[in-house]
C-alpha cells in the first residue's frame, strides 16, 4: 500500500503544486526556487518537499550552486528532481502492466513492428479527432500533456520536447517495436496538420519523440 | 587501460541483397550511424572491413546472406545509449522492412580485457555458445546483468566503485 500513501500526500493542494512545479522543470529545483516558483514561504515549501522525498515522490541532492568549494563556499544548497520510481494505484487491483510486456514480448519475436505501427497511427488520428480542432503547437501540446507526455516546448518555440515517456517500462523493455509505436501514435496525432511533424529524436532520459515545426512549410 | 570493456555482436539475415533498392533505407543510413556510434560516450572501437567504413562485406560461417555488427564499449550503459537513445533507434525501428525474423538470438555481449580487440570468429563464437545454452556470463543478452567478476575477469577498479577487497584480490591474484 506504499504507492497509496505516496499519492495520498500529493492531496495537500500546496505539496501538489510544487511537485508539479519540480517535476516541470528542466533541471533539479533548489528550495527557493520552488517556493519562488509556487509563491509560497521558503520555509512552508521546505517543509512540503521534504515530505515528498518522505513519501518517495521525489529525490534530492546537494549541491553547492556558486561553483565554490572549500571553506567559506557556504552550505551546499538542497535540489529537488522527481524520482524514477512510478506509483501506480489500482482499485480492485488490475495488472495491465504483466499483460503489456507479455504481449509485447510475443510481438516483439514476432517482428510485428509495421502492424503494431499501423494500428497506433489508427490510435493517434482516433485520438486527433476526440480533442477537437488541432492546428498549431499549443493545441498538439494540450492533447499529449493529457496523454501524459509532459510536453515542453523549446525557446524560439518551435519545438515540442516530451519529457516523460508514458510507456516508459515497456519502453525500456523492447525499445524498437514500443519507440516505433509511440512515434507512429504521435504521426497518426498531427497527421495533416500542416506545417507539424513528429520525428525519432531520442536522448538519454526523455521520450523519443518530438513534435517540430517542419522548415519545409515554415517560409 | 587497466578493467573490462563490452563487446558486442548483432547479426541480420537480409530480406534483399545489399545493393538492392528495398535495402537502399538501410545501406543509406550506414554512414551516419557509424558516425554517431564513432561520437558516442564510451565508444571504444567496431568493424570495419578492409578498406571500407563498414562491416557489410564481412561474412562469417553464419550464412552468405548474414552482415554482422560489431563493437567495444566502456560499459552496457553506454551501448544502450547508442542502440536505443540515439539516431539509431530510428533506424532500429524500421528493421523489419531490411532484415528476416530473426529465429533464434541475433545479438550477443561479453566482457573482454580493455585493449583486446575481439576477432569475427570470437564473437560468432559467443554467439553460437548463447544460441546452444542461454544467457550466462560469457555470453549474454541486454536483459542480463552479468558483470565482468561473473565472467571470472579481474577487474582493477576504475570508476570508483569498490569492488571489495576479496575481488581485488583476485584481480591482482
Amino acid at each position: 500500500m506504499e504507492d497509496i500513501e505516496a499519492i495520498v500526500v500529493l492531496q495537500d493542494p500546496v505539496r501538489r503544486q510544487l511537485y508539479e512545479y519540480v517535476v516541470a522543470q528542466d533541471h533539479e529545483v533548489s528550495r527557493n526556487e520552488a517556493a519562488e516558483g509556487v509563491g509560497v514561504g521558503r520555509t512552508l515549501a521546505a517543509f512540503h518537499l521534504d515530505k515528498l522525498v518522505d513519501a518517495g515522490l521525489l529525490v534530492t541532492e546537494s549541491r553547492r550552486l556558486t561553483g565554490r568549494s572549500g571553506p567559506g563556499a557556504g552550505r551546499p544548497a538542497k535540489l529537488y528532481r522527481r524520482s524514477g520510481v512510478e506509483h501506480h494505484v489500482s482499485v480492485p487491483a488490475r495488472d495491465y502492466r504483466t499483460a503489456a510486456d507479455l504481449l509485447a514480448a510475443v510481438a516483439d519475436g514476432a517482428r510485428l513492428d509495421v502492424e503494431l505501427r499501423a494500428a497506433a497511427v489508427r490510435e493517434g488520428r482516433a485520438a486527433r479527432a476526440a480533442a477537437g480542432p488541432i492546428e498549431d503547437l499549443d493545441a498538439v501540446r494540450a492533447v499529449l500533456s493529457v496523454r501524459g507526455y509532459e510536453p515542453r516546448t523549446d525557446a524560439d518555440g518551435a519545438v515540442l520536447r516530451l519529457v516523460n515517456c508514458p510507456f516508459h517500462a515497456l519502453s525500456e523493455r523492447h525499445p524498437a517495436l514500443i519507440c516505433g509505436m509511440n512515434l507512429a501514435l504521435v504521426e497518426g496525432l498531427v497527421e495533416d496538420i500542416e506545417g507539424l511533424r513528429a520525428r525519432m529524436d531520442p536522448q538519454p532520459g526523455t521520450c523519443c519523440v518530438t513534435v517540430e515545426t517542419s522548415k519545409n512549410n515554415v517560409d | 587501460m587497466a578493467g573490462h570493456h563490452l563487446a558486442q555482436l548483432n547479426v541480420g539475415t537480409l530480406r534483399h541483397p545489399l545493393d538492392d533498392p528495398r535495402t537502399h533505407g538501410f545501406t543509406s543510413m550506414l554512414d551516419t550511424l557509424n558516425d554517431v556510434a564513432d561520437r558516442s560516450p564510451g565508444f571504444v572501437w567496431r568493424l570495419v572491413g578492409d578498406e571500407s567504413n563498414d562491416a557489410t562485406a564481412i561474412r562469417t560461417t553464419l550464412g552468405a546472406d548474414v552482415i554482422v555488427n560489431m563493437s567495444v564499449w566502456e560499459s552496457r550503459d553506454s551501448l544502450w545509449d547508442y542502440v536505443y537513445r540515439s539516431g539509431h533507434l530510428d533506424v532500429l525501428r524500421r528493421r523489419a522492412e531490411w532484415f528476416e525474423l530473426p529465429k533464434t538470438a541475433f545479438q550477443v555481449m561479453w566482457w573482454i580485457p580493455a585493449g583486446h580487440v575481439p576477432t569475427v570468429e570470437e564473437a560468432v563464437e559467443r554467439l553460437q555458445h548463447l544460441r546452444a545454452h542461454g544467457p550466462s556470463p560469457r555470453a549474454f543478452g541486454f536483459r542480463d546483468t552479468y558483470t565482468p567478476e561473473d565472467a571470472g575477469l579481474g577487474v582493477a577498479t576504475t570508476d570508483g566503485h569498490d569492488q571489495g577487497p576479496d575481488l581485488r584480490l583476485s584481480a591482482t591474484g
